[in-house]
């Protein structure tokens, strides 16, 4: 009898539209980033009453509301909400839904439809959103009818912040947002096709501790899972005692301080020259919440094959997906790494982490050194990175763009707390830093946050820097211009004997367009002004923008050339 | 070595189910030999059945992928010796071959198929088994000027598999279990 009074209390007569914003203040939203537009204008009007609860940030294009979504979600933890029309509002998104896709970055993203009577007429601004959402989304689903709402939204928010996390597409028809339900809403407590969290099989961790138990040389390898499970102290704990070196994917940097004896670096690419040719010395490698991805293995081929592989995974498809394990941990990475623990025998590696040193010093004084504190006059995107460094002491949040600069930044920036390096890994989307770092700096008030950008990345969405200014937040905007696209640059200079096809850019003035924003901004050509002109960024009571002319062909080393084995890693 | 497999895969009956598990194969420029839906012993479930060749290695992936999508119950991939299948024929056959004493009677009874309508001007024939004996038919028809043709996807029942409702109980029970977690 008390559930059905309170039936009745709760039980309202609304508007869908207004349904989907008291779904959203039941789903403990407070930041929507979005755009409005036809097909959605209902919703918004419903917005329009609930300002104290829900901020709307508005964007000046959908691919940076999303991104700044994305920022969002990384920093706080929470789930990301974009909202945008139907059509061109829907399409604009799908670049970022696809970077969330890949790097497991939980959205719900709300789009506005035409009136289901038009849906299949080619009627203003319809796009097939669910066709063109399928490939890249966890889940999709068009809304109809206004009582579909609640319940939409409730599995929405739970798909997408469940198990390994991802982007969900609401589609929400004009008749729907304008038509009326009685509404209650119930969050989503789990449904039958969906198990968010497998359990490991059977003997799985007595097994994986059995190896770990017995190796001599055992490598860890920290993904973006220790991040999303909150996996942190538990990773630290396991590696401590073991005496393990933990390696990292872009993904997974800062899960694991920069100063921490045990972490050896990053993998890939254009990662550390320890870890990547250890890699293929190792007997044991562990890799926790991490996908093999190409830019970290190199040629699959010639990748660690002489070690047993261990592998703590939330996502059973990613089991021996591109590298055999031979002891899958099927589950959330916190609850696998606990269990682990008491399982390990305490132990150290001395001459194994001597190993990594070594290779250490090698990569330091063929590249590190020179990229940190060159002798010659160009700057270096490496040296602005340590000037950063030196002011931030590893507490920022570092959002990165895609090329050059964001190699140079995972490479040299220096972390003290985990979630704080953010930037489009799977996807390697340019234009993302920006919008992300407003987006980060929502979910993280309290935190600096800087944006690391080149020159190329930054004309991807730089009308973001409207939304910056309107919605006076503020972050340090650096463009490290080198006048190329850097990263392709480099690679025709070694891969296609120089061949500079299309990666020169003539820039416009960006202190001058930047100001024109109302954005303070300063621009250094020269080492000697750039202490001072960080000191005047981070003093600065604002959003702060500084362009770094740094030498114009410089190339990141070390190199895994596409396609070779990571023990080949060239370092120049 | 590419095989060819029949993947079972069973779902919630929803819209976009379908573009979600073609996308799986789509993605990996596989093609879908044949492909039937229908609803399975557990109302409300739908179950594929898609036939697609691919070597072990990819279809054990493919298989996981299909299983990561939200709205997929479970699916399981089967070599042929480890199902019972059978496809479906149509085939519609002028009236006047049969009045021109040419031997369509003998080719309906050796090939066990069946009449499903006579009309004025055309018998159509059905004919259910293997992919082979539904070609073989076709090609002894074809001389009798076959008006049209058309044949299901295979559907196929396993022999070794767990029922699909033990699966789902599982399933439900897993749920159990998350939901007293949190």
């Amino acid at each position: 009898m008390i559930g059905e009074q309170k039936y009745h209390v709760s039980e309202q007569v609304i508007s869908g539209a207004e349904a989907l914003v008291r779904s959203l203040i039941a789903e403990e939203v407070n930041y929507i980033f979005g755009y409005p537009g036809g097909a959605i204008m209902p919703v918004y009007d419903s917005l329009y009453h609930y300002t104290e609860q829900l901020h709307h940030i508005l964007t000046r294009h959908e691919q940076g509301a999303v991104h700044a979504a994305q920022g969002y979600a990384r920093t706080s933890g929470k789930v990301g909400v974009v909202m945008a029309t139907s059509g061109p509002g829907a399409t604009n998104l799908i670049t970022g839904i696809a970077d969330a896709m890949i790097d497991s970055t939980p959205l719900v993203c709300i789009t506005g439809q035409v009136p289901s009577a038009l849906l299949g007429t080619d009627a203003f601004q319809e796009t097939d959103v669910i066709g063109i959402s399928t490939p890249v989304t966890k889940w999709n689903f068009q809304v109809t009818k206004p009582e579909e709402i609640p319940e939409a939204i409730a599995k929405a928010f739970y798909i997408a912040r469940s198990g390994r996390p991802g982007p969900v597409v609401i589609d929400i028809t004009k008749d729907a947002q304008f038509g009326e339900l009685n509404f209650q809403y119930e969050k989503c407590q789990g449904f039958r096709s969906y198990l968010p969290k497998p359990t490991p099989a059977p003997g799985s961790i007595e097994r994986a501790a059995d190896i770990i138990n017995q190796s001599k040389k055992p490598l860890l390898l920290v993904g973006q899972g220790v991040i999303l499970a909150e996996a942190e102290n538990e990773l630290k704990t396991l590696i401590e005692k073991t005496g393990i070196p933990a390696a990292w994917t872009i993904m997974g940097l800062s899960a694991l301080e920069t100063n921490h004896p045990l972490n050896v670096g990053m993998l890939g690419m254009h990662g550390n020259y320890g870890p990547n040719v250890l890699t293929n010395e190792c007997d044991v490698l562990i890799a926790v919440g991490m996908r093999f991805d190409d830019r970290v293995t190199g040629n699959l081929n010639y990748y660690a094959k002489q070690a047993k592989v261990i592998h703590l995974e939330i996502d059973p498809s990613e089991i021996d997906k591109n590298v055999k394990a031979d002891v899958a941990v099927l589950g959330d990475a916190k609850a696998s790494l606990a269990e682990l623990i008491p399982l390990v025998n305490a132990n150290t590696h001395p001459e194994w982490l001597q190993r990594f040193r070594d290779c250490d010093a090698i990569e330091y004084e063929k590249i590190i050194n020179a990229e940190l504190n060159p002798e010659k006059e160009g700057l270096t995107m490496a040296e602005v990175i340590r000037r950063i460094n030196e002011k931030t002491e590893g507490d920022a949040v570092i959002v990165t763009d895609v090329g050059q600069h964001q190699m140079v930044a995972c490479r040299y920036a220096h972390f003290s707390k985990s979630k704080s390096n953010i930037t489009s890994g799977g996807l390697g989307t340019m234009g993302f830093a920006l919008p992300a770092a407003f987006g980060a700096k929502v979910g993280a008030p309290d935190r600096e946050v800087i944006a690391i950008i080149g020159d190329g990345g930054f004309q991807m969405t730089l009308q973001e820097l409207g939304t910056v200014f309107q919605t006076q937040v503020n972050i340090k905007i650096v463009v490290l211009n080198n006048q190329f696209l850097g990263m392709v640059r480099q690679w025709q200079q070694l891969f296609f004997d120089k061949r500079y096809s299309a990666t020169e850019l003539i820039n416009p003035d960006f202190v001058a367009i930047t100001k024109g924003f109302g954005i303070k901004a300063q621009k250094v050509d020269n080492r000697n002004d750039l202490d001072s002109a960080i000191h005047e960024m981070f003093d600065h009571d604002g959003s702060y923008f500084l362009e770094v002319m740094v030498e114009k062909e410089d190339n990141v080393f070390p190199m895994v050339p596409s396609g070779a084995s990571i023990s080949d890693i060239r370092l120049e | 070595m590419e095989k060819l497999f029949t993947i079972s895969i069973f779902t919630e009956n929803q819209v976009g189910v379908l573009a979600r598990v073609a996308a799986v194969f789509t993605r990996r420029h596989l093609n879908i030999e044949s492909i039937t839906v229908s609803e399975s012993e557990v109302e409300g479930v739908s179950r594929f059945t898609i036939l697609s060749k691919m070597n072990v290695d990819q279809v054990k992936k493919v298989v996981k992928q299909l299983e990561k999508q939200v709205e997929v119950l479970k699916a399981v991939y089967h070599r042929d010796e480890e199902t019972v299948y059978q496809e479906i024929a149509l085939y519609k056959v002028p009236i006047h071959s049969i009045h021109n004493g040419m031997p369509v009677e003998e080719v309906i009874r050796k090939n066990q198929a069946r009449i499903l309508s006579m009309e004025k001007d055309f018998i159509i024939l059905e004919k259910a088994g293997y992919k082979s004996e539904i070609k073989q038919l076709f090609d002894q028809l074809k001389p009798f000027g076959l008006l049209e043709f058309v044949c299901s996807g295979r559907v196929a029942v396993t022999k070794p598999m767990k029922p699909f409702a033990e699966y789902l109980k599982e399933m439900e029970l897993a749920q159990v279990a998350v939901g007293s977690l949190q």
